[in-house]
């Protein structure tokens, strides 16, 4: 049979951000596949060498909409060593609070979805009511449900209410009756447990080589967890269980998440009960004195790397992240071969996908006769080729203005 | 089972009449940024801390600063309340800030008048808080 390759992306129905895979088919099986990221390339590590350190940690927090809180925890644990702070203890714990309340929210989220590419839509439903509750919290807490902003340099910036902390501690119960009974839909539905095993199969040895991270690493029995191997913020003075699977498949996957949601609300009681009093933050300064620092942390998605030179004044002068996704991508081309065509969304889902973290650098592939354009120049350009084709602008944008004048 | 489709057969619904009826949120909502102009001493360190160059403080006078905010820039992060030493600016939850016409998310806080009247707390939405066109 001659092999076809077919595109999937970079706009596609199953998966929410574009990404382009050019899969190659032997039949309906998936012989290999080659992958084009970078569309959601921002620039932003070069941006954040424009900014202070202050305005850089809310654009760090941008990289991601659903990890925000890990992005930021990274970034400014570097920031605090180079700068030797010391964070009060409340303010590791609130800060770790939130980390377990987003990786519920997270992994919820992706359990939703990956029922949603399983065709499983009434466990999508369940779960996002289910986020809903942690959602409401983190916009309680840090006054905003996505972009929380809890972190700043030297502590938290927000405190917790000991009517908040009841309330946290009453929808936690909540949810662990709630995923208690989503592991035992994933251990005894057997439609379930039949689509999901023995696809994208990664076994150990490959995901040590290829250096998977995060819940992709665990479900394949790499024992790895940042919180445990290297503890950071308050993970030092909780228990819990790192959750290992030896499935190596996507059902493994399922298993492995849902088994961390009960850590996290385990977690999340000790943090509570152990909570110290005391202030939430130190004073921070402006200047960070010179110097390097490269910080880990267990995202939601596996482990997030961010790396801070700074050179003595109030911005940095290199800032890198290394995002769970991008470790993942070579485990996801070994994962995905061999399989059919029709489990490629839910294998590609399976690593809880995020291109947005990813997408760190592009590389400009010129073709002869390509042009480099100024701004001014582009937009002239799109304004001329738009006029060609009968469509004006400054007229449209006239009417509006003569239709916003007759509202006034 | 069956008891809970007859508890959801009777269940109100949870969507709520927004916009007929008003939203409730979070009392901790990080929205509207509001500038009270009689505790400003100039020292623009949220002008500084701003990560959306939202903000712009003009002195018009002696102590007299002036304070105009871009709604369309600001990403409601509220670090400026946090940085400001007198408590000048602080957070509000007012979230319905869309506007057809972009020049009125152009927001200028007034500053008192040069001999102090009656204090005037930049209460919304009536004036000092004015809205520019």
């Amino acid at each position: 049979m001659s092999k076809i390759t077919i595109p999937l992306g970079p706009q596609h129905p199953a998966l929410k951000e574009p990404a382009s895979f050019k899969i190659t088919l032997n039949g309906e099986e998936i012989y290999s596949m080659d992958m084009r990221l970078g569309y959601n390339h921002r620039g932003i590590e070069k941006a954040c060498e424009e900014r202070t350190y202050i305005q850089g940690l809310y654009l760090i927090e941008r990289i991601c909409g659903i990890c925000s809180h890990s992005h930021s925890t990274a970034y400014i644990q570097a920031l605090e060593e180079l700068a030797g702070l010391q964070v009060p203890k409340r303010g590791l714990y609130i800060r770790t609070l939130i980390a377990e309340l987003e990786r519920i929210h997270s992994h919820l989220l992706w359990l939703g979805v990956a029922a949603h590419e399983v065709g499983f839509d009434t466990l999508l439903m369940y779960a996002w009511r289910d986020r809903e509750l942690v959602m409401d919290h983190l916009a309680e807490i840090g006054g905003n449900r996505v972009n929380y902003a809890v972190n700043t340099l030297g502590g938290v910036r927000r405190d917790l209410t000991p009517a908040e902390i009841a309330h946290i501690l009453k929808d936690v119960d909540t949810l662990e009756e709630r995923t208690k009974y989503y592991a035992q839909v994933a251990t005894e539905e057997s439609t379930l447990i039949a689509r999901l095993s023995k696809i994208g199969y990664l076994s150990k040895t490959d995901a040590e080589l290829l250096g998977a991270v995060g819940p992709t690493a665990r479900a394949c029995s790499v024992d790895r967890d940042i919180r445990r191997d290297d503890p950071y913020a308050a993970y030092g003075d909780v228990q819990f269980k790192v959750c290992v699977d030896d499935h190596c498949d996507v059902y493994g996957r399922v298993l492995v998440r849902v088994g961390e949601l009960m850590e996290s609300y385990s977690i999340i009681r000790q943090l509570l009960k152990n909570l110290p009093d005391g202030p939430i933050a130190v004073k921070a300064p402006r200047r960070i004195p010179a110097g390097e620092a490269i910080s880990r942390y267990e995202a939601p998605r596996g482990e997030d790397c961010h790396y801070v030179k700074a050179n003595g004044t109030d911005k940095p002068e290199r800032v890198k992240i290394r995002a769970p996704t991008l470790a993942n991508w070579r485990a996801v081309r070994k994962m995905i071969e061999g399989n059919y065509l029709a489990d490629a969304p839910i294998i590609i889902a399976a690593i809880d996908p995020c291109f947005s973290c990813t997408d760190r650098a592009i590389e400009l592939v010129r073709p002869a006769g390509a042009a480099t354009l100024t701004w001014g120049a582009l937009r002239q350009h799109g304004i001329d080729w738009y006029r060609k084709q009968g469509l004006d602008f400054a007229d449209l944008n006239k009417k509006l203005a003569t239709q916003l004048g007759r509202v006034k | 089972m069956l008891g809970e489709v007859l508890a959801h057969l009777c269940a109100k619904p949870n969507t709520i009449k927004y916009p007929f009826e008003p939203a409730v949120v979070e009392a901790g909502l990080r929205g509207k940024i509001k500038f009270v102009a009689e505790k400003c001493i100039g020292c623009k360190i949220c002008v500084k801390d701003c990560p959306a160059d939202a903000i712009t403080i003009t002195k018009i006078g002696d102590k007299r600063f002036e304070c105009v905010f871009d709604l369309d820039k600001c990403i409601y992060c509220a670090q400026c309340v946090d940085s400001c030493p007198k408590k000048a600016l602080s957070v509000t939850n007012e979230f319905e800030l869309a506007q057809l016409d972009k020049h009125k998310l152009r927001f200028v806080f007034h500053a008192p008048d040069a001999p102090p009247t009656p204090p005037a707390p930049a209460a919304q939405p009536e004036p000092p808080v004015a809205k520019t066109a």
